[in-house]
């Protein structure tokens, strides 16, 4: 049987609410209002508080988060969040705020934006952040729309944005929505930028190259620095894509490796939940030259005050109705706060270190098609196994049937069967020995008992979906 | 805390395996010329109960609603989330969760979200709704590109009744497609229909209208339709707070073509202004134009219904540079809250809680009207905001209300309206004894 939906459960006049009873004189809002403004008919459920607890209790049931266990999605940076940061985006003084509140009765927010966007910088090497837009993709937006601002403030119309191959699929699209052409660049057989076709692909019209680094290979581009020269030589701007931040964090930071402006994902890095897909932040940073294009209101301090800035006339403007995702920042600053310049340095470390150990273990069993050394994450190549018949995805719903989480699927775009794997810092050895067994069986099943793999998942609640049938005949309501 | 979870002992075996003898080798393909060569400026880290004492500290420093009579509203709302809504979305199934590649394990995620969709779509009247958007402004700055797509032209009348951050946001998102963006004139508290008709035409690529607006005040949307319905082409783009569709007429009504708001007042507490939660519903013809996520009902091979990330296509995954917007990571814990909060209101609940915001507005509003100095500008029907003008400064007022307790709404001077005045908003969360405050501070401004 498939679980109900919540609207079958729907008895005409069940009731799960109460409010107070009206303590005002009561006026009759037919006559008060324009009858022709007065909706007749709404059809939402009518239902009593325990069906509607039943109803979310079991479908949280056929979820599976961190909690539940590893997910070693490659670039997006599943790691385990603390539960206290929980509790702290819930303290009342801290939550039960108006964004029109005035800024002397809201000192304590304030500061703790003002010492986080400051943390953040430090953290970077940029030397101004805004924390506006409430999304890593809104991060590039905005990034991208400062450098089209910033070029069109000297008088140059430049269009091309130059994206690498291995690039998340957000640069592209964030680069096209802010009204610029995408040049694509191949990396080479290293995975990595080639200096010699990124010579020949930039020039006057090139406004930036977006980047991250470690790449989306998990490997360092260690010619970032002639990378910057070349970019800069034609007058682009170096953009820093702040995806895998925690593979660098108290090693290397952006700013001094010549970028001029990046963004955060602080549900990333910086430990938010991801919410099944939200809410995110995604701050930008940006080197001194670029700062009065920030989106306002911009926070700023005056002796011991702090206030919001609004009159910023070089402002690429808002991109946000308020200040953005207050309450990822919140967790955010709890984190930081925790773990202090030296835990920010052992996130890292260990991040890396479990990549590794994992790579290492992995490596004689999945082919491994970059041999570069790699930091946070690392991509094998399922092909082996395709040749014996059996595919990535095939692979990833198998590792259902075990009860882990499969990592990213062919991406980067550059790796045939791609696996991208990120265990993260927060996993201990006995998990990755787990999924790194689970990974070797799959491998065995393959050589000796295909089908088991080719027809996965068995074990989960619902099997295999037609993706095709909900493509082509799209039911997206009740 | 470093939330680390390895022994030393285990990062030697690890170390071991991986063939190196310190953690620092594994770095060895950072160039030292942009290896940080200091630690971080950042302090020491503390234990979670110095966390937690610290920031109760820190909020000290605020003033949150709880401790004031607060009628502040201008797109952010106070009203009461059942607590339900909160211990349903800290299941941690639910909010430790990722974006639901892999559906088998993600069947509660997807069917939340197409319930949310679902539900969107009824209370708007529309054809089908996404996933979520980032927030009621960024979704207008979608919303106002897709209509430019589907028209392919580019000039946007948007009225000046809307929210002024709202446009702002537009105006930032539309700049850089080039976008045109006409202000329509306010008369009194609403668009100047006037004025609409005599500046929309063929080249129009959609006119942009909230409702109820931000002066609360209910916009005619009959006339407005009947303005727009004879040019060919010319989107209806309406702004909505979903929480007055309880009681006044949808959007799918008036032929609106794409739907979008602020979906923060079905579920989402304050928060400071985020996270919120974007929220659009369309005609059907237009899904494939329609930006961010959507999740699909189909069936899997035993025949049983379930739920997949759908119409991928048109995302940055797949389309990268031609995608439709460049939404990766959304609202989704936002509009799980809200559909669980639709759910627990249901029909009854929904329509009651806008009405006894409505009535307890007019009450207050018509009590308003009595005393002298003091007026209500609005002139046309409004939900439950209305601007009050005053003889008195608003400063005055502002200071008189605060010294007991009272935050008297949101003075209009920040925003771009050259007028003064102070927008007030009464949710159903202000009782009759607060409202009469309200009213005893005015007279006694009034009576000095």
């Amino acid at each position: 049987m498939s679980k109900p939906l919540i609207k079958e459960y729907s008895s005409p006049g069940r009731k799960g609410y109460s409010l107070p009873t009206l303590d005002v004189p009561d006026i009759n809002l037919e006559e008060e209002l324009n009858p022709k403004f007065i909706r007749q008919q709404l059809d939402l459920p009518e239902l009593s508080e325990v069906d509607v607890a039943r109803h979310f209790t079991s479908l949280s049931q056929k979820n599976y988060g961190v909690d539940s266990g590893i997910y070693p999605l490659g670039s997006c940076t599943m790691k385990y969040n603390p539960k206290i940061n929980e509790d702290i985006a819930r303290i009342e003084g801290l939550s039960n705020l108006h964004p029109y509140q005035e800024d002397k009765d809201l000192q304590g927010s304030l500061k703790i934006l003002y010492e986080l966007k400051n943390n953040l910088a430090e953290i970077s090497g940029m030397d101004e952040v805004t924390l506006q837009p409430a999304s890593g993709a809104h991060g590039e937006l905005t990034a991208l729309m400062i450098i089209k601002q910033y070029f069109k403030d000297k008088g140059e119309e430049r269009k091309k944005i130059v994206v690498p191959d291995s690039a998340h699929g957000t640069n592209p699209a964030s680069a096209a929505m802010a009204g610029f052409e995408v040049v694509e660049l191949k990396s080479n057989e290293r995975g990595m930028i080639d200096l010699d076709k990124l010579r020949g692909l930039v020039d006057e019209d090139t406004a930036a190259l977006m980047l991250t680094n470690p790449n989306t290979l998990g490997i360092f581009e260690r010619e970032i620095l002639e990378v910057a020269e070349i970019v800069h030589g034609v007058g682009g701007l170096l953009y820093y894509d702040g995806a895998n931040m925690n593979a660098i964090m108290g090693y290397v930071r952006p700013g001094d490796m010549d970028f001029d402006l990046m963004h955060f994902n602080l549900h990333k890095t910086f430990s938010t939940p991801h919410g099944g897909g939200g809410p995110g932040s995604g701050p930008v940073g940006v080197k001194k030259f670029l700062t009065s294009y920030l989106p306002k209101p911009v926070l700023i301090k005056e002796g011991n005050f702090f206030k919001w800035e609004y009159h910023r006339p070089h402002s690429i403007g808002r991109v946000h109705s308020f200040y953005g995702n207050y309450s990822v920042i919140l967790r955010a600053y709890a984190y930081i706060k925790a773990l202090g310049a030296d835990g920010l340095r052992k996130v890292t470390e260990n991040a890396v270190l479990n990549a590794n150990y994992m790579k290492a273990k992995l490596k004689d069993v999945y082919y491994l098609p970059y041999e570069e050394d790699s930091l946070h994450e690392f991509v094998l190549s399922a092909s082996k196994q395709k040749e014996k018949g059996a595919t990535t995805l095939n692979i990833a719903k198998r590792l259902l049937d075990y009860g882990q989480y499969a990592p990213t699927i062919y991406f980067p775009l550059v790796v045939k069967e791609a696996l991208m794997i990120e265990p993260t810092e927060t996993e201990n050895i006995t998990t990755l020995n787990k999924f790194i067994a689970t990974m070797i069986n799959i491998s065995r099943e393959i050589e000796n008992n295909i089908e088991i793999v080719k027809n996965a998942p068995h074990n989960t609640t619902i099997k295999k979906l037609d993706e095709v049938k909900a493509a082509r005949k799209p039911d997206l309501r009740w | 805390m470093d939330y680390i979870a390895n022994t030393p002992q285990e990062k030697e075996e690890m170390l071991a395996a991986i063939g190196v003898q310190k953690i620092a080798e594994l770095f060895s393909g950072i160039p030292r010329k942009v290896k940080l060569d200091c630690p971080l400026d950042i302090p020491a880290g503390i234990s979670e109960m110095e966390l937690a004492h610290d920031l109760k500290e820190i909020a000290q420093k605020n003033l949150s609603l709880g401790e004031v009579i607060s009628f502040l509203g201008a797109g952010a709302y106070d009203h009461y989330i059942p607590a339900i809504v909160d211990h349903l979305i800290l299941r941690s199934e639910f909010y430790t969760a990722y974006t639901p590649y892999q559906a088998e394990l993600s069947q509660g995620t997807l069917q939340a979200v197409y319930e949310y969709q679902s539900m969107i779509s009824d209370l708007t009247a529309m054809d089908l709704a996404n996933a979520s958007l980032l927030d009621g402004g960024s979704a207008l700055g979608e919303a106002v590109l897709m209509a430019s797509r589907i028209s392919r032209k580019k000039k946007i009348l948007i009225s000046q009744s809307l929210h002024p951050a709202y446009r702002e946001v537009a105006r930032t998102y539309g700049r850089q497609q080039g976008l045109e963006f006409i202000q329509l004139q306010l008369n009194n508290t609403v668009t100047d229909l006037l004025e609409l008709d005599k500046t929309i035409d063929q080249e129009t690529a959609a006119v942009v209208i909230q409702y109820p607006n931000f002066f609360g005040s209910i916009e005619d949307m009959n006339r407005i339709e009947n303005i727009i319905s004879p040019y060919k082409n010319v989107l209806l783009l309406m702004v909505v707070n979903p929480l007055a569709l309880g009681l006044l007429r949808p959007p799918g009504d008036f032929g609106a073509d794409i739907v979008i708001g602020e979906g923060q007042v079905l579920g989402s507490p304050l928060n400071y202004g985020g996270p919120y939660l974007g929220f659009m519903a369309v005609k059907k013809r237009y899904l494939r134009q329609m930006p961010g996520r959507v999740v699909g009902a189909t069936t899997d091979e035993s025949g049983k219904r379930g739920f997949v990330l759908t119409m991928q296509t048109r995302e940055q995954h797949i389309r990268r540079e031609k995608a439709t917007s460049n939404i990766c990571t959304n609202e989704a814990l936002n509009a799980l809250s809200a559909a669980i909060y639709m759910s627990i209101m249901g029909r009854q609940g929904l329509r009651e809680v806008a009405e006894q915001c409505c009535k307890k507005a007019h009450y207050l509003a018509n009590r308003i009207n009595k005393i002298p100095g003091f007026k209500v500008v609005n002139k046309s029907d409004y939900f439950h905001e209305f601007l009050l003008e005053t003889d008195y400064s608003i400063d005055k007022v502002k200071k008189e209300m605060s010294k007991r307790g009272v935050i008297a709404g949101v003075d209009i001077s920040r925003f771009d309206y050259k007028k003064e005045g102070l927008l007030v908003c009464v949710t159903e969360k202000r009782n009759r004894g607060e409202l009469d405050k309200y009213l005893t501070v005015l007279e006694a401004i009034s009576g000095e």
